[in-house]
C-alpha cells in the first residue's frame, strides 16, 4: 500500500490519475473504520488534508461553493444561514470528533444511502451540483444524476471531489433523522425537505429508504400543485391535515428500504411519512410567519 | 513509511510505519503514548479522542500519515510539566466519574476542549459534547459532576476567586 | 438496628473535596505498578469516600491496561474465526499462512500440547475448533507475526474446507436433537448434561400449580416474555501479554475476572504444572461477566509456547463480541394467580434460556433463574422450570444479574398485569406481597437478614417526580431524538413506571466460594505502612479502593500499598456474583485482624499487658480504659507482621434436582426502581427522563463507589430495556460492532437519583451487602413499565424496539 500526500490540487488529480485505485482519504471517518476491520486494502491511500482549499467555502451571488473537506462543525457554525437543512443534517452526523473531520466530500465519495448529507443536498434542489475534477477537466454532476447505486456514485476513477455548489436557501429547511439512540445515530432513515419560494419548488430527500438516496419526486409535484393552485405561497395559509397527510403517504411511497439489523422496512416507511409530515408543518409555518410579517 | 509529528509538544518520528496504520496505532505502539485507548476502533466510543491541531478528533480515525508536521496532544498532554494533574483531570478523581477507566482519557480530551470553548456549559450542553464518548461503569452521573466541578473550579480561578 | 440513609441527588452540589492522592506516579511497561500508595489519613476508613488509588494513574493515561502492555520483540498473535455457525472442517492448510514473511507460528489444535478441552463448570469447549466449528465466530487456528497488518493478512491465507449443516438455533430444533441433531454428539456431554440440555432446574413448593391450586385464585394473569442477547460490551477489548519464562512456565499478563480460575483452566492445556503458570492481572477496561471465561489465554501463551516469544493478543471490537459470552436470551411462560384483595396465591413458570454452543456458566445460571424468577414476593404456591440449551448461537454465561435479570422482566410485567387486573396500584400491589426478613424463599430458604421491599418502594415512589415537559421552552436535546430532530413535541407521551429485584450475592448451590488474603503491617521510613495482597481482579468496581479502607480500619494506619494481583498469593474467587466486597473485603478483614492480634501479643509477650479492651487507633495501640500504650512504630521495631487468611461465606446446598427446595444462597440483595420515560408515539422512539433507584447495601463501605455501581448498573439496565441486542439470523451474528451494538450514550443516560439503605446483614463483615447487581435486575422492568405507560401497549419483548412502539416489525 502506498500513502500519497499531495500538496496542492493539481498534484491530487495528478495522483489520482497515476493510481486510479487510490483511495482519497480526508477526515478519514469511513475510510479509517475500513482499513481498521481490514474491509478493504486499497493499492494506496490518497491524503487531501494537506491541500487547504477543499476546507473553505464561500458565496457567489446565490450559491454557496462548499470545499469538499470542510468539517461538520463548521458547516454547523458557520453555514446555518445560507445552508439550514445541511446544518441541520451536519448536526446529526456521529459525535463531536467525528463532525470535526468529516465533510460533505467524503459522504459523497462513500455514496453510502445512509450518508446524512444526501437528503439535504436533495432537498436543497435541483440545482446542486458536484464539483467533480481530473487531469482531463472539471465537470459538475447535478445531484440528481450523482447516485447510480449501493455504495456507488458516478465518478470515474481519475476523479476527485472538490467542492459542491448550493443555492442559498430562499425559504425554511429541514431535515429529521431516525435512530434508536438519542445520539450517535446512523440513519434508520433519514427525510430533508425545503421549501423554495423564489421558483415556488419544494425539495425532498430520502436517506437509508433505499439503494440510493432519492428524492420523493410525486410528493413534490403533489405539493408544489397544491401550492400553486390554492395560492398558499402568497398567503402563507394553513396547509390542512389533508394535504400534510397526503404529502407524507407519498413520501412513504417513494421510499423502496429493505429489512435489516438497523430496522425493518416497514418501520422506515412508517417514519419517513411521520418526518415528512412534520418538517412539512415545521416549515410551511415558518415560512407562514415569514409572509405574515412581511405583510 | 517515516512519520514524524509533535506529540504533547515534543518532536516524535516513527520508522516502518504500515500506511493503513491509524494515528492511534502509532501513538501506542509506537511513540510510547499507550494513554489514547483502542475500545473500539471505529470512531463510536471517542475512548481514542486527541487533539489533532487543537481539535478533538478520534484518533484511530486518522491515518498515520495524515499527522505528517502536524500537533498532536493527548491525554498524557493534559498533566502539568511537573506531573501534576490538570483540573479536569482532578475533577474526574475527585467526583468518582472513574471506574474501570477506559473511558477516561477520551473524556478527558473532550472535557477539556468543552471547557476551553464554553467554561460554563449547561448540563445538556455537557451531554452533547460528550455524546460521542462511551462509559459502560459509571452511568454517567459521576462524569457530568467532573464536568460541573471542573467548570465551578475552572471559573473560580478564571475570576481570580 | 442502626439505619443510614445516604441521597443522592443529581442536582446535588458539587463535592469540592482538593484532597488528591498524591505522590510520584510510576508508569512501567508490563502492568506491576498500576497502584501508588495512599497517602490518606485513616478517616478514610470504612464508610469515608477516599479517593481510587489508581485514579490519579488512569486519568493520567498512565495505567497500563492490558492492551497497552508491550515487550521488547513481542509478537502479535491472531485468531483465524468461523463464518459459519455449524459445519464440520474437512481441512485446514495453514502452508500458504506460514510463507508470509514476519510469520513465525500458525497453529491449530494439532499443535495443543495438553488436554484440548477447557470450561468454567464443562469443559465442553476446545481450545482450537476440532473437526467442527459450533459457532460463528469459533476459533480455528492462531497466527504469531510481527505487526497485526502481518498477522491478519496471514489468517486470510489460511485455507479451510468446510461442510456446512444447518444450524440449530430454535427452541424446538434443540429440543429434539433426534430430528435436527446435536450440537455436541451423545457421547461428548459431560457431567449433567445430556441431549442439547446444559441444565435443568425444577423447583415446586406449596402445593405446587395445579388446576386446585388455580381454583383458589380469583384472577389469573399469563404471559409470554421475550429477552434478546446482550452483551457486556466492556470499552477494554480482550487482551494481553504471555511472556515465555527460563523454567519452561509461562507468565501471563491479563485482564480478567477470576486469576486463579483462568490458570486452572489453563494449565491442562499447555501441559504445564498450576505453578509453572503465573497469572498477574493488568489494568482491567471493565468486565461485567464477559471475563468470567477465557478468551484469548490459552492462545497467546500457545503461541508464545511455540514461538519461544512474548506474544500479545488484542481483540478488535469485532472480534470481541466473537470473543466472550453474553447474556443468554430466554423465552418465558408465567402465570400467576392472586385474591380479589390482591395476596398472591400461585406463581408458575417456565424459563428457557439459549445456552449457545459450550457451557460457560449455562448451570449457575440456571439455578438462579429457577431459585430467584419468581421475584421477591411471598407466594404460597410454586412451580418453576429453568432450561439452558446447547445450541448454535453464540456461548451465553456470566453477565451482570446472571440469571436473575430475564425472570425479572417476566415476573414485574406479570405483577403490573396483575395490579392492573385487580385495579390495584402496581406500588401497593408489591408492597402487599413483598417479602420480608423471616419469609421463606420458594426455595424454602428462609431470609435471615434484612428484606426492606416494601420499604425500598414506598421511597422509590416518595421521590419527587421529574417536572413536566415545557412545551413552550423546548431543548430539542431533551426529546425522544434528540439532536436528529425528529420531534418538537409533537407525539410525546409521558410514561412512569416502577419495578423491583432480587439477586443473590456471592456463589451459591454449595460452593465454597472462598477468598484469600495476604496483610503485612511493617515500618517504612519510621511510620507504619500496611501492605494489602490479593488475587482480587479489580474491574473499576472499586475493589482496592475498599481494601485499603478496611485495613486503615482494623490497623489504624494510614498508609496502605495495594500489591499488584497474581497468582503468588492464594484465589480471591471472581469478580462477579456482587461478592467481591464481601469476600475479599472479607478476607482483607480477617487478615487485617489476625495481623492485629499479633501485633496485641507482641505487646503482651513484651509488655505483660493483660489488657481486654485494645484496639489500634492512629498509629498507635490504645487501650479504651488507659489510652495510648505505645506507637506500632516503636511496638514492630524492624519486624514485619506478615499474614494470609481465607473467608469462607456460610456454607449453602445445591438445590433439589426436582424440587428446588434448598439453602442455596449465601445473601440476597434487593433493589427498587422508577423509571420516568417520554415516548414519540408515533415514531417509536423513547428517552428515559429519570431513573430513580433506592437500594439496601447494608453498610455501604464506600458511599462513593456503591452510588457509581447503582449508577452504572441502572444504565446497563436501560440499554437492555431499549437498545442492546446481539441480533442473529441462523446462528450468524449480524451487529458485531459498536456501530450496530448499541449501548446507551450520555444523551440516552438520564439523571439517576439514588437513595441508600443500610440495614445491616449481621451474617457479613461489617454487614454489608453486595451492590452491583440488583439495579441491573430490577431497572428495566421499570423502563418498560413506563413505556406501557404511554402507549397502553403490552411489550412482551426486550429490548424494546420502535417497531414494536409502531406496530411495523
Amino acid at each position: 500500500m502506498e500513502f500519497l500526500r499531495p500538496a496542492t490540487w493539481d498534484e491530487a488529480l495528478a495522483a489520482k490519475a497515476e493510481h486510479p485505485t487510490a483511495l482519497p482519504i480526508s477526515g478519514g471517518t469511513d475510510v479509517m473504520v475500513e482499513l481498521n476491520f481490514d474491509v478493504h486494502r486499497p493499492s494506496a491511500i490518497l491524503d487531501l488534508n494537506r491541500i487547504t482549499e477543499l476546507t473553505e467555502w464561500s458565496i457567489d451571488g446565490d450559491v454557496v461553493r462548499l470545499g469538499a473537506s470542510v468539517p461538520y462543525t463548521r458547516i454547523i457554525n458557520e453555514l446555518s444561514g445560507p445552508l439550514p437543512g445541511l446544518a441541520l443534517a451536519a448536526h446529526t452526523v456521529g459525535s463531536p470528533q467525528i463532525r470535526n473531520r468529516g465533510g460533505v466530500g467524503g459522504n459523497l465519495g462513500a455514496a453510502s444511502p445512509a450518508g446524512d448529507s444526501h437528503p439535504a443536498l436533495l432537498a436543497a434542489g435541483r440545482d446542486v451540483f458536484v464539483e467533480a475534477a481530473s487531469v482531463r477537466g472539471t465537470r459538475m454532476i447535478p445531484i440528481d444524476d450523482f447516485y447510480v447505486g449501493v455504495k456507488r456514485n458516478c465518478l470515474e476513477a481519475d476523479e476527485l471531489i472538490r467542492a459542491v455548489h448550493i443555492p442559498v436557501a430562499d425559504g425554511p429547511q429541514q431535515f429529521s433523522k431516525i435512530g434508536t439512540r438519542n445520539a450517535m445515530v446512523i440513519a434508520v432513515c433519514a427525510f430533508g425537505f425545503a421549501l423554495h419560494p423564489r421558483t415556488r419548488t419544494v425539495g425532498t430527500g430520502i436517506g437509508s429508504a433505499a439503494p440510493t438516496p432519492r428524492r420523493a419526486v410525486e410528493a413534490e409535484e403533489y405539493l408544489q400543485g397544491v401550492l400553486a393552485r390554492r395560492g398558499l405561497w402568497e398567503s402563507g395559509e394553513l396547509l390542512g391535515a389533508e394535504v400534510i397527510q397526503e404529502f407524507g403517504e407519498l413520501v412513504k411511497a417513494a421510499a423502496s428500504p429493505i429489512d435489516d439489523v438497523r430496522g425493518t422496512a416497514d418501520y422506515r416507511r412508517h417514519a419517513l411519512a411521520v418526518m415528512a409530515r412534520r418538517t412539512l408543518t415545521w416549515t410551511w409555518n415558518d415560512y407562514g410567519k415569514q409572509i405574515r410579517s412581511a405583510a | 513509511m517515516r512519520v514524524t509529528f509533535t506529540a504533547n509538544g515534543k518532536p516524535v518520528e516513527a520508522d516502518d510505519v504500515w500506511e493503513g496504520e491509524s494515528l492511534l496505532y502509532v501513538l501506542r505502539e509506537r511513540v510510547g503514548l499507550p494513554g489514547s485507548k483502542n475500545a473500539c476502533e471505529q470512531g463510536e466510543c471517542g475512548s481514542c479522542t486527541v487533539y489533532l491541531d487543537g481539535v478533538p478528533v478520534c484518533s484511530c480515525l486518522v491515518a498515520a500519515g495524515q499527522v505528517q508536521d502536524r500537533e498532536v496532544r493527548t491525554v498524557e498532554g493534559l498533566t502539568g510539566e511537573n506531573g501534576e494533574l490538570g483540573l479536569v483531570q482532578q475533577a474526574f478523581v475527585d467526583a468518582g466519574a472513574v471506574q474501570c477507566g477506559f473511558c477516561t482519557p477520551g473524556l478527558l480530551v473532550q472535557t477539556d476542549a468543552l471547557l476551553e470553548q464554553d467554561p460554563q456549559p449547561s448540563d445538556a450542553d455537557i451531554r452533547e459534547a460528550l455524546s460521542g464518548n462511551l462509559c459502560r461503569c459509571t452511568g454517567y452521573e459521576k462524569i457530568m459532576d467532573a464536568v460541573r466541578l471542573a467548570s465551578a473550579r475552572k471559573c473560580a480561578k478564571g475570576s481570580g476567586a | 438496628m442502626s439505619e443510614r440513609i445516604i441521597r443522592h441527588s443529581a442536582r446535588r452540589s458539587h463535592r469540592t473535596s482538593e484532597a488528591g492522592a498524591g505522590g510520584p506516579s510510576t508508569r512501567t511497561i508490563q502492568g506491576q505498578k498500576n497502584l501508588q500508595d495512599i497517602r490518606q489519613a485513616s478517616k478514610d476508613g470504612i464508610g469515608g469516600s477516599p479517593l481510587r488509588p489508581d485514579g490519579t494513574l488512569k486519568v493520567k493515561g498512565e495505567f497500563a491496561y492490558s492492551s497497552d502492555l508491550w515487550h521488547e520483540d513481542m509478537l502479535w498473535g491472531m485468531a483465524l474465526r468461523s463464518p459459519h455457525p455449524r459445519a464440520d472442517i474437512l481441512s485446514v492448510d495453514v502452508s500458504e499462512a506460514l510463507k508470509v514473511p514476519g510469520v513465525y507460528a500458525v497453529l491449530t489444535h494439532q499443535d495443543i500440547p495438553g488436554s484440548k478441552y477447557y470450561g468454567l463448570e464443562i469443559q465442553d469447549q476446545p481450545a482450537l475448533a476440532i473437526d467442527k466449528v459450533r459457532y460463528h465466530g469459533e476459533a480455528i487456528a492462531l497466527v504469531a507475526a510481527d505487526h497485526p497488518e502481518t498477522a491478519r493478512r496471514a489468517v486470510r491465507k489460511i485455507k479451510v474446507e468446510y461442510r456446512v449443516h444447518t444450524p440449530i438455533v430454535t427452541e424446538e430444533q434443540c429440543l429434539h436433537p433426534e430430528k435436527y441433531g446435536y450440537v455436541h454428539e451423545p457421547h461428548e456431554y459431560k457431567s449433567h448434561a445430556s441431549g442439547n440440555i446444559v441444565h435443568s432446574q425444577k423447583l415446586v413448593s406449596g402445593l405446587g400449580v395445579s388446576d386446585e391450586v388455580r381454583a383458589m385464585a380469583d384472577v389469573i394473569v399469563s404471559g409470554d416474555y421475550e429477552v434478546g442477547m446482550q452483551d457486556q460490551a466492556f470499552l477494554g477489548p480482550e487482551s494481553g501479554l504471555a511472556v515465555p519464562a527460563e523454567d519452561g512456565g509461562i507468565d501471563l499478563y491479563i485482564a480478567t475476572q477470576w486469576l486463579h480460575v483462568d490458570r486452572q483452566q489453563m494449565a491442562p492445556v499447555l501441559a504445564l504444572p498450576q505453578e509453572k503458570v503465573r497469572l498477574t492481572l493488568a489494568g482491567v477496561g471493565g468486565a461485567f461477566g464477559g471475563r468470567e471465561d477465557l478468551s484469548m489465554q490459552i492462545h497467546a501463551c500457545l503461541l508464545a509456547q511455540h514461538t519461544g516469544k512474548p506474544v500479545k493478543i488484542v481483540y478488535s471490537r469485532d472480534e470481541s463480541f466473537f470473543g466472550h459470552v453474553h447474556r443468554h436470551p430466554a423465552k418465558m411462560h408465567y402465570e400467576h394467580g392472586a385474591t380479589r384483595d390482591g395476596k398472591l396465591v400461585f406463581a408458575d413458570a417456565r424459563i428457557v434460556l439459549d445456552g449457545g454452543a459450550y457451557a460457560s456458566a449455562s448451570p449457575a445460571v440456571v439455578g438462579n433463574a429457577a431459585s430467584l424468577g419468581h421475584g421477591p414476593y411471598v407466594i404460597p404456591n410454586v412451580r418453576m422450570e429453568a432450561v439452558a440449551l446447547y445450541s448454535n448461537n453464540p456461548s451465553c454465561g456470566a453477565m451482570r444479574g446472571f440469571g436473575a435479570v430475564q425472570a425479572a422482566f417476566g415476573y414485574e410485567s406479570q405483577m403490573d398485569k396483575l395490579a392492573a387486573e385487580l385495579g390495584m396500584d402496581p406500588v401497593e400491589f408489591r408492597q402487599l406481597n413483598a417479602v420480608s426478613e423471616g419469609d421463606s424463599m420458594p426455595t424454602g430458604q428462609q431470609i435471615d437478614s434484612p428484606a426492606p421491599v416494601a420499604e425500598l418502594l414506598r421511597r422509590v415512589k416518595d421521590m419527587p417526580l421529574p417536572p413536566p415537559l415545557d412545551l413552550d421552552d423546548l431543548d430539542i436535546r431533551q426529546l425522544p431524538g434528540a439532536l436528529s430532530n425528529t420531534s418538537h413535541g409533537e407525539g410525546i407521551v409521558r410514561g412512569v413506571g416502577y419495578s423491583v429485584g432480587i439477586k443473590n450475592v456471592g456463589f451459591s448451590e454449595g460452593f465454597d466460594d472462598y477468598s484469600t488474603a495476604r496483610v503485612r503491617l511493617e515500618v517504612i521510613g519510621g511510620e507504619p505502612v500496611a501492605m494489602v495482597h490479593t488475587a482480587m481482579a479489580e474491574v473499576g468496581q472499586g475493589g482496592v479502593t475498599v481494601h485499603a479502607q478496611i485495613v486503615r480500619t482494623e490497623l489504624g494506619v494510614e498508609h496502605v500499598t495495594i500489591h499488584p494481583a497474581n497468582t503468588e498469593v492464594g484465589s480471591a474467587g471472581s469478580t462477579s456474583a456482587s461478592r467481591q466486597t464481601y469476600m475479599t473485603g472479607g478476607a482483607v478483614k480477617l487478615a487485617a485482624e489476625a495481623v492485629r492480634q499479633a501485633l496485641f501479643e507482641k505487646g503482651r509477650r513484651r509488655y505483660g499487658w493483660t489488657h481486654k479492651d485494645l484496639t489500634l487507633l492512629g498509629g498507635k495501640v490504645v487501650s479504651q480504659a488507659r489510652g495510648a500504650l505505645i506507637s506500632i512504630v516503636d511496638l514492630l521495631g524492624d519486624d514485619a507482621i506478615d499474614l494470609t487468611r481465607e473467608h469462607h461465606h456460610r456454607p449453602t446446598q445445591p438445590f433439589d434436582k426436582e424440587t428446588g427446595q434448598g439453602f442455596g444462597h449465601v445473601q440476597y440483595s434487593f433493589c427498587a426502581n422508577r423509571a420516568v420515560v417520554d415516548v414519540d408515539v408515533e415514531l417509536g422512539l423513547v428517552k428515559v427522563v429519570e431513573l430513580t433507584a433506592v437500594q439496601d447495601v447494608g453498610k455501604a463501605l464506600n458511599p462513593l463507589s456503591v452510588i457509581g455501581q447503582i449508577q452504572g448498573g441502572c444504565t446497563q439496565a436501560l440499554g437492555l430495556a431499549v437498545m442492546e441486542e446481539i441480533i442473529l439470523k441462523d446462528g450468524k451474528v449480524r451487529n458485531a460492532s459498536f456501530t450496530d451494538y448499541l449501548i446507551p450514550t450520555i444523551l440516552d443516560t438520564p439523571p439517576i437519583p439514588v437513595e441508600i439503605l443500610e440495614l445491616p446483614d449481621p451474617n457479613a463483615p461489617y454487614g454489608l451487602r453486595g451492590v452491583g447487581e440488583a439495579p441491573t435486575v430490577s431497572a428495566t422492568p421499570s423502563i418498560v413499565a413506563a413505556i406501557r405507560n404511554a402507549t397502553g401497549l403490552a411489550l412482551n419483548r426486550i429490548p424494546v424496539r420502535p417497531e414494536h412502539l409502531t406496530g411495523t416489525l
